[in-house]
Formats: C-alpha cells, sequence, structure tokens
C-alpha cells in the first residue's frame, strides 16, 4: 500500500463516516444499475405525465374514419447522409374483394418532420397556452402515426402520452393514500396496541379475505354513470387504495412493534423524550426508507389493477384515456390480426410495471444501509 | 409471597468508601410479574413471576453488582429501577439531588420526567443503543435538548467535552454511529448516558457484547469515571470476573429473588449461599493449572412460571435437606452487611 | 499406530478472501497449524481474527462471495491423505467427510436442528447417511440406528433417552439441545470434532455442564477436537494445545500451560493481562490493549498487531513476520523473537 492510497482510504473513511442516512441508502441504490435504469426511465415517465401534450404528435380524439388501422410509421433521422428528420408515406388502397383499407408504406416518398416543432394548440399545466410539441411533421396539414392508428383513425401515440399520465397518476395516487391508510392505522394499531390494535387486524383480515375483483367490480359498477371522467378517476383510486392500504398497514404496524423494542427508543425515552418526539425523530425516520421501497413495489400492483379494471369496462371509461382503456381496442382477434400494434399499450404496461418493481426491489435492498 | 426482610434498620455501614453510608437507592419488595395469556380472548391463565421481592440498597458512590443467569429477573429488576417498565409491587425510594426521598415506583408519569435526568442507564449492544440516523453531536446532545438546554452551541460545547470525558476526539460529533467500532459505540453510549450529570447509572451487561481487549479499556473507563464524577452504579452482568473486578458488593439473583448479597471480598472469600458457591466453581478459570468446573451444578435454571417449592434452588442443591423442599428460607443477616437467603447459611460451608 | 506421530488435520497457509462491494477483505490470511490425533486444540481470538471462516474453510463450507485462495488443508482418512482444499465443496468425498469424519458442534443448537423432525430422527438420517462409520460391510437397519442414537442419548448425559428421541428441538432446553447437538455431532464416529463456540450462548452453568461432557467424552472416544472459543478461561480448562489468532494470522501457538504461562508474543501477553480474573485485586486500572481492532478493510500493513502493539519496532509496520518456532514447544509470529518475514 502506498502513502497515497492510504490517504485516499483515508478520505473515503471520512465520506462515510459524515454520510447520512439518505446518502448511505443512495451509494447503496446506485450500486444496482438495474434498478437505476429503470429509475431513469420511470423519471422519463414521469414527465410525460407532467406535459403528455408536449410528447403528442396530435389531439388524442382526433378521429377520421378514413385513417384507420393505419400501420407504424418509424421515423428516421438522416436523409442522404444529412440531419433531417423524416417518416415514410402512407399510401391506401381499398381491396375490391374485402372493401377494407390496405396501408403500405413508402419509403421513398418522405413526410419531413421536424424537433420542436409546433402543432396543435395546449396548455402547459392549464396555465398558459403553447404550440411546441416534441415531433410535428413539418406540413401541419399532414398527420403522422409514429405507432398506428385504431380504428377510429386515433393516433396510438399520442393516446398513449394520455394514457401514461392517467395510469401512473392513478398508481401513484392510489397509493399514496394507502399510505397516508397504512400509515395512520397501522402507527395506531402498533404504538396503542390493545383492543385498538386488535379491531383494527381484524379490519385487515376482513379486508384482505374479500376477493378483491367482485369487490372492484360492485363498487365500480355502483359509480354513477352520469360523473365526469374526472370524478370516475378519483373514484377509482380512493376504491384502489381502500382495498390497498391492508399490506402496508401490516408493515408498518410490525414495525412500530419492532422499533418499540430497540434499545435507542428506549434510550430516548430515558432521556427523558416526549412520546411524539420518540415518534417524530426516532420511529419514524427509521422505516420511513422501507415504507417508501414497499410504495414502490405497490405503485405497479395499482397499475395492474386500473389497467384490469378499465379493460374489462369497469374502470376508468373512455373518453378518459388510460393504457385499460387503450388495451379495451385490443380484445377482439379480428382487430389483432389486423393491427398488432395496437397490443403496444400493454408493452408499455409491462416496462412500466417492470420498472417499478425493479426501483422497488432496488430501494428495498438499500432501504437499510446499518443491516451487515 | 414478598419477602420482608427482618427489621433492617437504618442501612449500616457497608463498604469503606467514603460515602458508604448514605444510601442513594432502597429498593424494598420489588416485584414484576408478566401475565401469561392464552386463547383468543387473551385470558390471563398464570404469571411469570420475573422480580418476585426484591430488596437492596446502593449507597452513594459505590457499585453495586446484580449477577445471576438468564432468566434470574436482573435486567428486569434493573428496568423496574429505571421504571423502563412499571413494577406490579414494591417500593423503590431513590434520593434526589435536592434530598427529597420519593419512592419510584409509583411516581406519575409527569413527576418522573425530571428525575430521568439523575438516573441514565448504559446498554448492552452497542449497535442497537444510538440512533444510527443521527449524528454523534445528536445521539448524545439528545438528553440536553429535552432537558432544557435548547441553544445548539451550549449543546455543541458540553457534547465536545463529554466526548473528551469518554476518551473520544471532539472532532468525530458529526459523524454518524456507524463510523464507529463496538467498543467506540460503547464510550458513545456512556457520554450520552453522562450528559445530563447524573448521579445513578445503571449499567445493564456494558461489556459482554465486545471484544476481550477492548472490555479491559471499558471497565477502565467506568472505574475513572466513577472517581471524577461521583457516580453511583448498578452494574447487572452474568460475567462474575468482571462483576467482581468493579463492584463493591454484589448481589446475587436466582430465579427472581435475592439469594446473597455481601462486600465483594466477603461473598468471595466466603460465599453463604449455596448457588454462589456454585457459580464461582462454575467459571473456568484463566489458569490451565487450576481445575475448575468440579461440582459442576445438575439440572437447569427453574422458569419463574412454575418454581419449585420451598427453595428455590433445593432441587440443585447438593446441601438440600427435606426442610428445604417445603419451606421457603427468607433473607437473613448472618454476618454484618451479608445476608442470604438459605436455611443453613452461617451453619454449612458450601 | 504409525500415525500418533502425524497430524490428523495440517492447514498450511491458509488464505480465505471475501469479496464485497466495500473492498476485499482477507479473513484469513496465511494461517497454519496442525491437528493431532486425540488432541484437543483450543483456537482463541477476537472478532475478525477468522477463527470460524478457518474451520468453514475446513469443512469447505465458505460460500459466496467468500473463496479459499490459496493454501493447503490435508486430512488424514484411513484410504490416506487428502487436501481438502482440491475437493470439490459439493461432491460426493467431501460430503462423506463432512458429517461423517469431520463433525460440527454449532454455537446456536437451535438453529442446526430442523423444528418439523424430532430429534432423535434427525440423528438417525445421520447415522443411516454415513452408516459404514459404524458397520463397514452391511447398510445399518433403521432400528440398529435408533438403538445407537438412545446410547448416544445416554451417553451426553440425557436422561430417559428412550423418550427424549421423540421429541422436537424447540421442545428441549438449552442445556438438553446442546447436549442432543453433541449426540448429533458424535453420531458417526468423526475423527475430528470442530465445536465453533459451544458455550457462548449458554449459562455459566449449564457451560460448566456442557464442558464437563466434552472433557469426559474426549477421554473416552479419543477424537481430536478442535475447540473456537474467545472465551480464554474455556481454552484455559478444554485445550491441551493452543492457537492464537488476530485478524486472519496466527500470533502464536503451543502447548496450553506455556501460551498462559510463558506467553511469547506480545498479543498474548497482553490479552492474558487485559482479562480480569476472580484472584486478582479489584477496583483497580486493567492493564489494557490500546486501540480498536482494525476494521476488516483496512488490515494495516506489516504485522497486523503492530499499531496496538506496546512493543512495535520500524520494521513491524512494513513486514510480516512468519510463524517460527520460538523456545522448546513454541511458534510465534513476531520480531521480537526471530528476523523471519513472510516473502511478500
Amino acid at each position: 500500500m502506498t502513502a497515497a492510497d492510504i490517504t485516499a482510504g483515508k478520505e473515503a473513511e471520512d465520506r462515510i463516516a459524515v454520510a447520512s442516512n439518505w446518502k448511505l441508502v443512495w451509494w447503496r441504490f446506485r450500486r444496482h444499475h438495474l434498478a437505476m435504469a429503470s429509475a431513469v426511465l420511470l423519471i422519463f415517465m414521469y414527465t410525460i405525465v407532467l406535459v403528455p401534450n408536449f410528447f403528442s404528435t396530435q389531439d388524442p380524439e382526433r378521429t377520421d374514419a378514413r385513417q384507420a388501422f393505419i400501420p407504424v410509421q418509424t421515423v428516421h433521422l438522416f436523409d442522404d447522409g444529412s440531419f433531417s428528420p423524416w417518416v415514410p408515406a402512407i399510401a391506401g388502397k381499398r381491396n375490391p374483394t374485402t372493401l377494407r383499407m390496405e396501408w403500405t408504406t413508402d419509403s421513398n416518398k418522405k413526410v419531413p418532420v421536424t424537433f420542436f416543432g409546433t402543432g396543435y394548440k395546449w396548455k402547459v399545466f392549464g396555465l398558459f397556452e403553447t404550440t411546441r410539441h416534441l415531433i410535428v411533421p413539418v406540413d401541419p396539414n399532414q398527420r403522422i402515426f409514429l405507432l398506428g392508428s385504431d380504428r377510429l383513425g386515433r393516433d396510438q401515440w399520442s393516446r398513449i402520452m394520455h394514457g401514461t399520465q392517467t395510469s401512473m397518476t392513478v398508481g401513484l395516487v392510489a397509493v399514496a393514500l394507502s399510505v397516508i391508510l397504512g400509515v395512520v392505522l397501522g402507527g395506531i394499531s402498533g404504538y396503542v396496541g390493545g383492543k385498538t390494535d386488535s379491531v383494527i387486524q381484524r379490519l385487515i383480515e376482513l379486508l384482505q379475505s374479500v376477493p378483491t375483483i367482485p369487490i372492484w367490480l360492485a363498487l365500480s359498477a355502483a359509480l354513477p354513470r352520469d360523473w365526469t371522467p374526472t370524478q370516475i378517476f378519483f373514484a377509482i383510486t380512493v376504491i384502489l387504495s381502500l382495498v390497498g392500504w391492508t399490506t402496508l398497514g401490516r408493515e408498518v404496524r410490525g414495525r412500530f412493534l419492532a422499533l418499540r423494542e430497540e434499545d435507542f427508543v428506549l434510550a430516548a425515552r430515558l432521556a427523558g423524550c416526549s412520546r411524539m418526539r420518540i415518534i417524530l425523530r426516532h420511529m419514524v425516520p427509521t422505516f420511513l426508507s422501507h415504507i417508501i421501497a414497499t410504495s414502490s413495489l405497490a405503485i405497479p400492483v395499482m397499475i395492474i389493477n386500473e389497467t384490469s379494471l378499465s379493460f374489462l369496462g369497469l374502470g376508468i371509461r373512455p373518453p378518459a384515456i388510460s393504457w385499460g382503456v387503450l388495451l379495451q381496442e385490443a380484445q377482439n382477434i379480428q382487430t389483432l390480426a389486423l393491427a398488432p400494434w395496437l397490443l403496444i399499450p400493454g408493452l408499455v404496461v409491462i416496462v412500466a410495471v417492470l420498472a417499478f418493481n425493479l426501483v422497488g426491489d432496488g430501494l428495498r435492498d438499500a432501504a437499510d444501509p446499518y443491516s451487515h | 409471597m414478598s419477602d420482608v426482610l427482618p427489621d433492617r434498620g437504618p442501612p449500616g455501614p457497608l463498604t469503606s468508601g467514603p460515602e458508604a453510608h448514605t444510601p442513594l437507592l432502597d429498593v424494598r419488595g420489588l416485584q414484576k410479574f408478566f401475565p401469561i395469556t392464552r386463547g383468543f380472548l387473551q385470558r390471563t391463565v398464570g404469571h411469570v413471576r420475573a422480580v418476585d421481592g426484591v430488596d437492596f440498597t446502593v449507597n452513594e458512590g459505590e457499585t453495586l453488582g446484580l449477577v445471576g443467569e438468564s432468566g434470574c429477573g436482573k435486567t428486569t429488576a434493573s428496568r423496574c429501577i429505571l421504571r423502563a417498565i412499571d413494577p406490579t409491587g414494591g417500593q423503590i425510594l431513590y434520593r434526589t439531588r435536592t434530598g427529597k426521598v420519593v419512592d419510584l415506583a409509583s411516581l406519575p408519569p409527569a413527576e418522573l420526567l425530571p428525575l430521568r435526568a439523575e438516573i441514565q442507564m448504559i446498554f448492552q449492544d452497542p449497535f442497537g443503543s444510538l440512533n444510527p440516523r443521527m449524528t454523534l453531536l445528536d445521539n448524545v446532545g439528545e438528553p440536553l435538548l429535552v432537558n432544557g438546554m435548547k441553544s445548539r452551541r451550549e449543546r455543541t460545547d458540553r457534547v465536545a467535552e463529554l466526548l473528551r470525558l469518554v476518551g473520544l476526539r471532539p472532532e468525530f460529533m458529526h459523524r454518524f454511529p456507524h463510523a464507529f467500532s463496538g467498543g467506540q459505540r460503547q464510550r458513545i453510549g456512556i457520554a450520552r448516558a453522562l450528559a445530563t450529570n447524573p448521579r445513578l447509572v445503571v449499567a445493564d451487561e456494558p461489556v459482554s457484547a465486545l471484544d476481550v481487549s477492548i472490555q479491559a479499556q471499558v471497565l477502565n473507563l467506568l472505574l475513572e469515571l466513577q472517581a471524577r464524577l461521583k457516580l453511583t452504579f448498578l452494574f447487572v452482568a452474568h460475567d462474575l470476573s468482571v462483576v467482581r473486578h468493579i463492584s463493591d458488593r454484589i448481589a446475587v439473583m436466582y430465579v427472581g429473588q435475592l439469594v446473597e448479597l455481601a462486600p465483594t471480598d466477603a461473598i468471595f472469600r466466603q460465599p453463604l449461599h449455596p448457588y454462589t458457591a456454585a457459580l464461582m466453581r462454575a467459571v473456568p478459570a484463566a489458569d490451565p493449572r487450576v481445575r475448575s468446573g468440579d461440582g459442576v451444578l445438575s439440572g437447569e435454571v427453574p422458569s419463574p412460571a412454575n418454581p419449585p417449592s420451598g427453595c428455590y434452588f433445593h432441587p440443585r442443591c447438593r446441601h438440600a435437606q427435606a426442610r428445604c423442599k417445603v419451606e421457603a428460607p427468607a433473607l437473613r443477616e448472618i454476618a454484618p452487611g451479608h445476608v442470604s437467603r438459605c436455611h443453613f447459611a452461617g451453619e454449612m460451608v458450601f | 499406530m504409525s500415525t500418533e506421530a502425524q497430524p490428523l488435520l495440517s492447514v498450511r497457509d491458509l488464505r480465505v478472501s471475501f469479496v464485497l462491494d466495500e473492498g476485499l477483505v482477507r479473513a484469513v490470511d496465511g494461517t497454519s497449524f496442525d491437528v493431532m490425533p486425540g488432541q484437543v486444540l483450543g483456537v482463541v481470538g477476537e472478532s475478525g481474527c477468522g477463527k470460524s471462516v478457518t474451520m468453514r474453510a475446513i469443512l469447505q463450507l465458505i460460500d459466496r462471495p467468500g473463496r479459499i485462495t490459496k493454501g493447503e488443508i490435508h486430512f488424514r482418512r484411513d484410504s490416506g491423505v487428502v487436501d481438502l482444499v482440491q475437493l470439490s465443496p459439493r461432491g460426493g468425498e467431501m460430503r462423506d467427510i463432512r458429517g461423517g469424519e469431520i463433525a460440527l458442534i454449532p454455537q446456536e443448537p437451535m438453529a442446526a436442528f430442523s423444528p418439523v423432525h424430532t430429534v432423535g430422527d434427525q440423528i438417525v438420517e445421520a447415522i443411516l447417511l454415513h452408516s459404514h462409520r459404524w458397520q463397514p460391510d452391511r447398510k445399518l437397519s433403521r432400528s440398529e440406528a435408533r438403538d445407537i442414537t438412545v446410547g448416544l442419548f445416554r451417553d451426553v448425559g440425557i436422561s430417559m433417552p428412550e423418550q427424549r428421541i421423540y421429541t422436537y428441538s424447540w421442545q428441549l432446553s438449552g442445556g438438553l439441545r446442546q447436549r442432543a447437538m453433541i449426540a448429533m455431532a458424535l453420531s458417526c464416529k468423526p475423527r475430528l470434532l470442530i465445536a465453533d463456540e459451544p458455550t457462548t450462548a449458554i449459562d455459566v452453568t449449564t457451560q460448566a455442564q456442557v464442558l464437563a461432557l466434552l472433557r469426559d467424552l474426549q477421554a473416552r472416544y479419543n477424537t481430536a477436537i478442535i475447540f473456537i472459543t474467545h472465551d480464554l478461561g474455556v481454552i484455559a480448562q478444554m485445550a491441551s494445545y493452543v492457537v492464537v489468532m488476530y485478524l486472519g494470522r496466527v500470533m502464536e501457538e503451543g502447548p496450553v500451560d506455556d501460551i498462559f504461562h510463558a506467553p511469547k508474543h506480545p498479543y498474548t501477553r497482553a490479552l492474558l493481562r487485559s482479562i480480569p480474573s476472580l484472584y486478582g485485586q479489584t477496583r483497580v486500572a486493567l492493564p489494557v490493549i490500546s486501540g480498536a481492532l482494525p476494521h476488516p478493510f483496512n488490515r494495516p500493513p506489516g504485522c497486523p498487531f503492530h499499531p496496538r502493539c506496546p512493543d512495535v519496532m520500524e520494521r513491524c509496520s512494513v513486514a510480516v513476520p512468519r510463524l517460527m518456532p520460538v523456545g522448546t514447544s513454541q511458534l510465534a509470529s513476531c520480531f521480537l523473537h526471530h528476523e523471519e518475514a513472510e516473502q511478500a
């Protein structure tokens, strides 16, 4: 070992010595490459959630029966060696026997597209108007279908962007509600104990023993038909979290029970700390990272639940757009044979769920940096 | 059920220490029962008599060692004194800094709170007793903060002083516990216990989780701090050699009861209870020329939920007689300051 | 027997490393010692000294990310000497040796027994698995194995063995469980018994019982025992030959009386001085070893003990002293006694 090595080692040691819990968690999380990549992907997806219109090429509701089932148009960045993005043009011909439109892409005819160009009008966070989009055709009268179109001629790419907003938000909000319910009820259960604990635990057991799908079906069927999509959206979120908090509630209770016996909690009591201070300063920070990890594992479950409900036509209903609503389009075999790209929303669901699970696993492993 | 001492009178001079005459803590008939519950309705079907009528005093400035095997109730008794758990019965008389005598066993929480600063604890596990998410400044400074030292500057100065006192560099105060070894963490724990200038320190197995080469360092530190700060220690441990080294007097517990209490020299010169004698013989001597382990105790420690009749020790005692099976012995003073719970104490040599 | 003078087990320059995220940990860093047939070898050391890892290496139980990087472990079998390092950890020969010829008494007997099978059944299974150690020419029957189990229970001092073999481990008290564990370890007539801190988790009076039992069994069966502990008292009472380890290296070894009464290495000397005894003066400062045990990631260069050593010399921080004979019966790795350094 050289002197330089020893100094370097000493500095690293000093850095670790003053590192807070969150820093240690971050250092450990960073070493999970898959989880890191997934986290980047999720950050990107939540950017879409914030401004789906910016990523859309056209209004997701714009229909045109003459442009139904247009296949995927791939973006090409270079034309003749110079940067000039384009998509191949689409030519349609009606099949004389089936009377269906049959589309062919023609790579020789190029539709020029531009990044950060102008397209339809939208409002950033509903505040100020803009026409900027990530990618639009140079000619505003042209339509491009990056992921094809559905049976009504709506652009699937733009619809997926908007579906992402709904589905990812449902997941997040439902888990946030579950966390609030779980932490409050689980915390009371664990800290107060006794009769209260018994009542809450029996309630959790009851909720967990009820078959979820029929309950959801019943609850969503009970939603008034005349509710707006936003109202339905919130109702669905609440329904999901009402059933979803139980697991978290148990986890929080378990942590509270274990922590009550920790020496450093006893030390705080003997030092004369108040109950509130013990809970807020000693107990909550200790299990916060675990709660975050558990929640990030709960989000994909919520997303799947929402998607399944909407797929069955019982969750979010058109005209609102969610991944489940989009997958409804892919419900019959005929459509699938004709337009397999309508399955792409399913792929998006898989990617999102996988990413959440990987991040959650990474967080769970990193959550307790003192475990070894 | 509770064995009351035959009138003890005013506590006599028990050790050679200068403050030996004034008891700081007087524990009388301390009991702690844990209910055994069964079934869905959590019906109580019995009690574990973890501590069953324990009497002792701790004099100001001395170290009382409390020894026994697992399940003997020594930890439960010490937690009762700290009021980490509420005792079932008995009195814990404590003479406060102002000279008032209060009963810790029955003190309401509001009145207990100001006394917390005077009675502190050192933990066994140096890894679990510090909050890993707080720096040393916050860990050691917390007792100061909650006891009214609101100024951060003042706290920083005091924590620096405390760290120096336990042999750590004050620059370490911005580090987190994970940067320290077991022995260092134990020093940090001691610093925290001393933050509020306590008078009584309950040390629960403070060296048993440490490596052999570190134990001596911490024992020396405790002895030095006691002399410097005039501390009173209740030292709970299972290791007889450690307890012997640090204690002025030693109390031996067995199945929730005190079986013998005497000055260290006296108890080691001549134990007046067969259990104490057996405990001493069981300690393997760190010298191959001394063969220890003769007269090994047979059987195992009975459960405090279902103790034997008569003298709790009779099933394992090689001196047991018919009387021991039926009649529970009382704690008697055999020699000045030397009490034993054996029918034959003073008559037999164990 | 001609093997009398030759070691049963010979560990030579054993090195075990763990590759962790934080860096490379050299848990065992060039350890050598011999175990003679019928000898009780005590291995003593503090946490991180590599005593347990060495034992796991002998049993080929080093799990990833750990690896034996160097060294030999020669074990004498009926068929000749084998190098355990060369055997496949999961291979038939190693499985035959592990549990059959080398048995382990673990620290926590609760974890070593399955809670869903009776203690007797588990021992019967072990006997049937290594049946040839009892009956070389034929397979033992289940009832024969059960009779052997009852006999073993009687040997380890469990009363009512006929009934007790039908109990589950969690129904037994700590002391009985440790006895059942010893019966399990003896069930295959091992040549070598490794006792890894077998009394650390139990009370002092029970510890005295278990130590007395092990001493008695050792005298009766003449099994070689490697006794690992951090407790110098237990070592003094149990071992006939002692190996003192520190940070993965052997500091000193020798007959128990020499180690306790004429220690050569500064570490052994300091360690012995620092423990409170039942006879010394009370309430006085004990002589201490200064400093803390180094973190395994930051091994000091040179002699691992030099930063804490009272007799440190300039050379100690540069070169690693070799384990060399010192005096008539001891070996020590310290430059106070010889000049030999380890090759870099």
